[in-house]
């Protein structure tokens, strides 16, 4: 029995500490996609504003957020910050505001997307029957661009949760680090170990954004 | 003066631009209460961009609209409260389809109005029961048929208590056999002393409906005249070419 990989990771702590590794890995993804979806709500409205200064303004911040490599913008924020601002912030923190500037910016493109697909006479009708520009998007385009973007953005949340994997690189024990780290301590008694960690960690990244699919795929067919 | 002859809706020397295109040249143009009138003319001669400036959905250039008698147009007063005071309806099938036929009516008397509930909602059903749609209140706007939505839309316009109500070609993309409901529909509003300004292609319910035709060719009011005369003698040379149209379909 002792030589099944498998047991490598019942062994001592390991399971509990893989599990201890999702809950940073998911403590990181919950923030920065609440903060995206809200902040990006707002970023998409903004981007279909009737003013170009406006429009252009946050095409720049989209697309310097896209052309940038995710692990760059986590290199800059941890390290050069530090450098520049004398400012030592939290691996993990950091990890929050950069999954979170570039969560905003995708979900932002969503929302507008969704937005500008639905046809002009609704915005219409909703101004005809009183409600200020305000109301129409809380009531009338709102609702109905969420109907339209949810697919698109429950792609957009597993893609962030299992990106998160990335803040390794800036030190945060996250659930792949202790996996790396259960692997070395492991891997001259058990060769397999590799193996079998990271089938448990693909385990758990798939137990976690498969329900998120699944309900997604749920809610689409309620609002049809 | 009669309370039906005074003038409700006025517009002084209106024009309005599409870029460097002038589309409007300065209309001027006046409802009395009570009033039903029909804008006619050729497609694109701006009897629709005309009436979508009533309601600040397109930008004027220059001129003047007043309601009640006071200006509605200098950009002080706010749109969406005169808004509710003009009721308009679209060509266009345009329920909101993520709401049920009750909740379409609703949402301006509640949010824009911010009336009472129970109050907008016995209205709604009256209103519903007299376009015969009051069993069809809990269903969404997919489920109904063209003419039903448009009904509809008229309901949610005029559960607003509106002072004027626009139409803008609201017959013009449905099936042939759905117009009737709908034109029975604004004919028992015109009937009951609704203040209308109607743009349709539908000559026969023009001539029975209107109590003024206005005809605009161009972006100008061509000719104004009560519809027997319009209809049996035009006196432009434009709108008899224009009915001439019309009678040869026919």
């Amino acid at each position: 029995m002792s030589d099944w990989g498998i047991n490598v990771i019942f062994q001592g702590q390991n399971f509990l500490r893989l599990l201890e590794g999702l809950g940073v890995s998911m403590r990181i993804a919950v923030v920065s996609v609440l903060i995206s979806s809200v902040c990006g709500i707002f970023l998409g409205l903004l981007m279909t504003s009737r003013y170009v200064a406006v429009r252009s303004l946050c095409r720049s911040y989209l697309e310097a957020v896209r052309i940038v490599p995710l692990l760059v913008w986590l290199f800059v924020f941890y390290f050069e910050l530090t450098k520049v601002l004398h400012l030592q912030l939290p691996a993990e923190f950091v990890a929050d505001i950069v999954f979170s500037i570039w969560g905003t910016a995708e979900m932002g493109d969503l929302v507008r997307g969704a937005v500008t697909s639905l046809p002009a006479h609704q915005r219409e009708s909703g101004l005809a029957v009183g409600l200020t520009r305000w109301q129409v998007y809380r009531y009338v385009i709102l609702p109905q661009a969420v109907r339209r973007l949810l697919p698109s953005a429950i792609n957009l949340v597993t893609r962030m949760i299992k990106t998160t994997s990335l803040v390794v690189l800036i030190g945060v024990v996250e659930v792949l680090k202790i996996g790396q780290q259960i692997i070395e301590v492991s891997i001259l008694k058990v060769p397999t170990a590799s193996f079998w960690v990271y089938a448990i960690i693909f385990f758990l990244y798939f137990i976690i954004c498969w329900p998120i699919s699944l309900w997604a795929k749920h809610l689409e067919k309620r609002w049809q | 003066m009669k309370e039906t002859e005074k003038i409700l809706l006025e517009v002084h020397k209106l024009k309005k631009n599409y870029g460097n295109k002038e589309i409007l040249h300065g209309i001027d143009f006046s409802v009395h209460r009570g009033e039903v009138v029909v804008l006619l003319g050729p497609s694109g001669c701006g009897k629709s961009t005309f009436l979508r400036c009533l309601n600040g959905l397109e930008e004027i250039q220059s001129g003047s609209i007043l309601l009640d008698g006071s200006i509605i147009s200098d950009g002080k007063a706010e749109w969406y409260a005169i808004r509710q005071k003009i009721g308009m309806v679209f060509q266009s099938y345009d329920l909101f389809p993520h709401m049920t036929v009750i909740e379409n009516i609703l949402l301006g008397p509640l949010k824009a109005q911010k009336r009472k509930k129970n109050e907008v909602e016995k209205q709604a059903a009256e209103l519903l029961e007299r376009v015969g749609l009051l069993d069809r209140k809990d269903d969404y706007p997919a489920q109904l048929s063209g003419g039903q939505k448009q009904r509809v839309a008229i309901v949610r316009a005029l559960c607003m208590n509106p002072e004027i109500m626009l139409f803008d070609e609201v017959t013009a993309s449905l099936d042939p056999e759905m117009v009737r409901e709908v034109l029975d529909v604004m004919k028992e509003l015109a009937q009951q002393g609704m203040t209308m300004l109607i743009v349709t292609h539908e000559m026969n319910f023009a001539r029975s409906v209107a109590d003024r035709i206005v005809f605009i060719d161009e972006g100008c009011i061509v000719e104004e005249s009560e519809p027997e005369q319009f209809f049996t003698a035009p006196q432009t040379e434009r709108a008899q070419r224009f009915l001439d149209i019309f009678s040869y379909e026919n």
